[in-house]
């Protein structure tokens, strides 16, 4: 059972208190209308399913109820950062690096 | 004579306290502190077990939880435990112990003819000859592997015990209490970290407690064991956790342990649980997990007395028992030797030492000349005689040829053999490291760590007293240190003898037999030989992992603890490649067999997941109704009246709403209040609808769609203000829909001012449907106006129900009058009970889902998730009504834009009426446009809802078929295996197509 730090309550916290929802940053177009059906099932269904650094939703949903978001290593499951939700995506490679990935 | 193999003095058994138990209805004795395997030996009883494939009669090997062999059932509660490790069953007075795999009795088994039919069972034989032909799969060739496969046979009766759970947090958590596990918990507790040290022992020592030749500090192991043990005791951050399997290594340090709480007490408490599952999070952990013997593989290696060379040492050292009075030892390394001499110096004959090795060192050689023992150098076992017991070992010996020449035989009563010693890698496998191969140890150590964690001792390939301990006292200390950056000063105890022996072998011996004749196990639970593994790769497997599952080398409880290391030389030999290039299977949880009781704790039962009542729940029990399970509620089904079944009860219940009124419990829908400035906007740009010019009083049935254009809840939302909603979902999609919405506004829309709460719990509903449900409303509402102009079809007001505020929503699930009273919860109860009362004078009745199921159908109405399944677009269910055309965006708008969503041929919704009006068709159906399609032919739709329908006096039923809407009037086929069964394509509405029972 995983280890998850939630940026809002600023505490560590067993997986059971959260769910993952997937791949983050993935922003919903912001003109759909204009967005190509190619986009648009990129947007839908295209994701990077990284084996290795990965950044990732997740909801403190027996917390605070807060989406925020999580760098991990889907080899080891270690985390390498939490950021909330609206923050921009770190640069996961310099994060692979310090990690010593 | 009672106990004929028990030593005179020695061991850690209490000689004073004699206990009473049986073996397969057998009396016999043993003593406080042993196992049921060294009371079984104490009493000269070898043979316990027939192995699973051959049911070849099979004794004791070890001395601890890799037992392969010495599975057993023990008696609890009048019903057994299967398949229970008699070397870890602990004696207590009375036990019942029974053998398993034996018919009709342990001496004499029937099963045994399959040792002399072995040829028709080589590797892979459940791949090869039970494959034709295929009829006689279910009929002759399961029924006969089923009955005979498994060891123990399963309990009979429910599960008497109770089971405990309890989370724990610490700085260090030690696996393992042998010298190197003892010295961490020394080091560790010393700095003050809160430590956790556990073993799946009943005592704390590990090795040393059968060790009598060392010494540490100049005391007695025993005694040094006391010490420690008893310092540790007195410390406040040190928990001792005997009997405790750390048997499974997770993510982030998290542990979970197996603690066997009163399973080896006569009488125990029926207050405490029969085991506890402690789950700990560890800052650090130090791995001692020690090492484990490698039995030799040579012919017929599984005979009963024919033993490991520690397990011999432990019997006797620990427990007081001679494995036998006349004891060959077959070894390849220098570990076994000391067992010889142990046994010497209690008496034992030593038939003799035979060594692999054409050298062993001189100073062993020296010893065993000073005791007057026998030595074979350069000879091994090559076979061994007798049925139930090893009664004679013939040797070889090695010539310079290479080949082997016969050595004679040897009459010996037991045989302890030892091929060297494995790590046991188990957890830090577990822990996701990766094993290195050490080629000057013969063995896979552990690697780099992958999470916070250290192995220590002889679970590293260290086998020397005293490098074990500093070993122990450093892994300790960094472990504290890096947990709690604190360190302490403790001295090192220094270990006197202990060394750490030479030699080893891995793989099967070379011997003289005929060798397509004779079976040397490689792993004994499952009956797997060198042949075996041999035949495998012939075969054309390559890598272990195949040749692991066709042979099931490996496949066993033990997962292979006991033979991989084997089972990996011989197939190295075979694939003539190096033994790094075979692979090595993965230990993975449960270090040893865990029952399914400790998983499942106290979610047994009642609490086996949380039960939710709506407010009616004590009026429908009272009342004879009906549940029904949906997702966690329970739900009444129906109401049965007069011993009315099912149908007669829905007919009476359908028509009793459609002529006067009736009373459902709308409880259980999922309601979310949506409150703010922006809460319109957001609707607006969450559901398919308009809401912005809704105006307050109104409600709108509401249709949420997902991102790709796909139907996924519905529901009606009423305005209450400018600024509030209260809106409605489906009963299972409520925490789908409210997660939905709070990921919208938290990530997609933070821009909007918008509050959202779950109120499912907080609002009773009780719904009255039928052209009386006003009358039956009105006496008990105040502050509003019922009637039509008021308040109209899909509207909605604040009042007051018996003195309680209320919100009342004038909605129709039916196609009748209806409102639906939504009061606090806990009011609901006063609410049903005056409703139920007053609907008597109308001649009314309570309702329950399967009614509401048959109304709804008979207007058309969708229940998402039933008529739909995902993959259905608002057009696709003749919804196109519910899309707001003028909206620039909402979810799901874009996605219905998408090709295949508006391209032909799509699945529609439609009702069907078969040609036979008491035909009913099964929910699920495929629907097909011959009569009698070809096999492979693909189905046109399915039937999504089908029932009898009392208005109708007639079947009816809802479908999604492949361009439905075009074929009203079509006739179709539901093939069925007895028959196609004809129907006709109409429109989802069969009753009130106007809605004119609406709008009364
Ligand atoms: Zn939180």
């Amino acid at each position: 059972m995983l280890l998850v730090y939630c940026p809002y309550c600023k505490v560590e916290r067993a997986e059971t208190e959260f769910s993952c929802r997937g791949e983050a940053h993935i922003a919903r177009p912001s003109d759909p209308s204009q967005t190509s059906d190619e986009d648009w099932v990129h947007y839908l269904y295209m994701r990077s399913n990284t084996k290795g650094i990965y950044a990732e939703r997740w909801r403190h949903i027996h917390g605070c109820g807060r989406f925020f978001n999580a760098v991990r290593d889907t080899v080891s499951d270690n985390f390498l950062k939490f950021y909330k939700a609206g923050e921009p995506m770190p640069d996961l490679e310099a994060l692979a690096k310090e990690a010593g990935k | 004579m009672s106990q004929p193999f028990r030593t005179e003095k020695g061991g850690r058994i209490n000689r004073t306290e004699q206990l009473t138990f049986t073996f397969d209805g057998e009396e016999l004795q043993g003593h406080q502190g042993d196992t049921l395997a060294s009371a079984l030996l104490a009493n000269g009883v070898h043979l316990v077990g027939r192995s699973f494939k051959y049911h070849r009669p099979r004794g004791i090997v070890t001395s601890g939880s890799e037992e392969p062999n010495a599975l057993v059932g023990i008696y609890r509660h009048g019903d057994q435990t299967p398949n229970l490790r008699a070397t870890q069953v602990e004696l207590y007075q009375g036990l019942e112990a029974i053998s398993q795999n034996r018919f009709p009795s342990l001496g004499f088994d029937v099963g045994a003819v399959n040792d002399l039919l072995s040829p028709l069972f080589p590797a892979g034989f459940y791949y090869k000859t039970f494959m034709w032909p295929k009829a006689f799969w279910d009929r002759v060739y399961e029924p006969v592997i089923r009955a005979a496969a498994g060891l123990g046979k399963p309990p009979k009766t429910p599960d008497q015990d109770t089971y405990g759970n309890i989370y724990a947090h610490c700085d260090v958590l030690i696996a393992g209490s042998g010298p190197a596990g003892l010295a961490a918990a020394l080091a560790a507790s010393e700095t003050g970290a809160k430590v956790i040290l556990c073993d799946e022992q009943s005592e704390f020592g590990g090795s040393l407690l059968s060790e009598v030749s060392a010494s540490i500090d100049g005391k007695d192991p025993s005694e040094w064991i006391a010490e420690t043990i008893n310092k540790l005791e007195q410390m406040d951050n040190v928990t001792l956790l005997p009997r405790t399997t750390a048997f499974g290594y997770f993510a982030h340090n998290y542990l979970a342990l197996a603690e066997r709480v009163t399973e080896h007490l006569p009488n125990p408490d029926p207050k405490l649980p029969r085991e506890r599952l402690w789950q700990v999070r560890a800052k650090e952990v130090v791995i001692a997990s020690g090492a484990i013997e490698r039995p030799m593989i040579f012919p017929e290696n599984d005979r009963p007395g024919i033993m490991l060379a520690e397990a011999g040492r432990t019997y006797l050292n620990r427990y007081g028992v001679k494995v036998g009075h006349k004891v060959l030892v077959a070894a390849a390394c220098d570990t076994a030797w000391q067992t010889a001499f142990d046994l010497a110096d209690h008496g034992v004959e030593v038939a003799g030492i035979v060594d692999l090795r054409e050298t062993p060192p001189e100073n062993l050689m020296a010893i065993a000349k000073a005791r007057g023992i026998r030595v074979e150098a350069g000879c091994m076992v090559t076979g061994t005689l007798g049925r139930k017991r090893v009664k004679a070992a013939l040797l070889g010996r090695m010539m310079t040829s290479g080949n082997v020449a016969s050595g004679g035989q040897i009459s010996c009563d037991a045989l302890l053999m030892s091929g060297g010693w494995t790590p046991t890698v188990s957890l830090y496998s577990q822990s996701r490291g990766k094993v290195v191969w050490d080629s000057d140890k013969g063995a896979y150590i552990p690697g780099a760590s992958v999470q916070r964690e250290r192995s220590a001792g002889a679970s590293k390939g260290l086998y020397g007293l005293q490098e074990v301990l500093e070993d122990g006292y450093a892994a300790g200390e960094e472990a504290a240190k890096a947990a709690i950056g604190k360190s302490a000063k403790v001295s090192y105890a220094t270990a006197t003898g202990g060394e750490a022996g030479t030699g080893g072998t891995l793989g099967a011996l070379p011997h003289d037999r005929n060798a397509s004749r004779v079976k040397a196990f490689v792993d004994y639970q499952n009956d797997v030989t060198a042949k075996d593994v041999k035949l495998a790769v012939r075969e054309g497997m390559q890598s272990i992992e195949h040749i692991k599952r066709y042979t099931t080398t490996g496949m066993a409880t033990d997962q292979g603890r006991l033979s991989n290391m084997n089972a990996l030389q011989i197939a190295s030999d075979s694939l003539d490649r190096p033994v790094t290039d075979v692979g090595l299977t993965t230990f993975r949880l449960p270090y040893t067999p865990t029952t399914f009781g400790l998983f499942a704790g106290v979610a047994r039962g009642d609490y086996f997941d949380p039960v939710r009542k709506t407010p009616s729940h004590d009026w429908v029990v009272e009342n004879g109704g009906v549940f029904e399970d949906v997702g966690q509620w329970k739900r009444t089904w129906y109401f049965p009246k007069n011993g009315e079944d099912m149908h007669a009860a829905v007919a009476r219940e359908c028509k009793t709403v459609r002529e006067s009124v009736g009373l459902f419990d709308a409880s259980t829908l999922g309601k979310i209040e949506v409150v703010g400035p922006d809460a319109a906007e957001f609707l607006e740009r969450l559901y398919t609808n308009p809401w912005k010019k809704l105006a307050p009083g109104r409600c709108r049935y509401g249709l949420l769609l997902n991102d790709a254009g796909f139907i996924t809840d519905d529901g009606v939302i009423g305005r209450l203000a400018e600024d509030r909603f209260h809106v409605t979902t489906t009963t299972g999609g409520a925490p789908s829909v409210f997660a939905t919405m709070e990921d919208y506004l938290q990530t997609e829309w933070p821009e909007l001012d918008v509050w959202i709460t779950s109120t499912t719990e907080q609002y009773a509903v009780a719904a009255l449907q039928g052209p009386k449900a006003r009358d039956v409303l009105a006496p008990f509402m105040e502050g509003v106006d019922l009637s039509a102009d008021a308040l109209p079809h899909m509207s909605v007001k604040e009042a007051t129900f018996c003195g309680v505020p209320c919100r009342l929503f004038r909605i129709s699930f039916t196609g009748e009058l209806g409102f639906e009273i939504n009061v606090s919860r806990r009011h609901g109860k006063m609410m049903w009970e005056t409703l139920a009362k007053e609907i008597e004078k109308f001649g009314g009745t309570a309702y329950g889902t399967e009614s509401m199921h048959v109304l709804r159908a008979e207007k058309g109405y969708i229940i998402v998730g039933q008529d739909t399944d995902g993959t259905v677009t608002p057009q696709d269910a003749g919804m196109s009504w519910a899309i707001g055309k003028k909206k620039a965006d909402f979810v799901g708008k874009r996605g219905l834009d998408r090709p295949d969503l508006v391209a032909d041929n799509r699945k529609q919704f439609v009702g069907l009426l078969t040609k036979d009006p008491k035909v009913k068709l099964e929910e699920g159906a495929q629907i097909t446009t011959a009569e009698n399609p070809a096999i492979g032919t693909p189905a046109d739709g399915h039937v999504t809802s089908s029932y009898f329908s009392p208005a109708l006096d007639r079947s009816i039923a809802l479908a999604i078929v492949k361009n439905g809407h075009a074929l009203e009037g079509k006739t179709l086929y539901v093939p069925m295996p007895d028959g196609s069964i004809p129907v006709e394509v109409t429109g989802p509405v069969f009753y009130d197509k106007e809605g004119a029972r609406l709008n009364v």
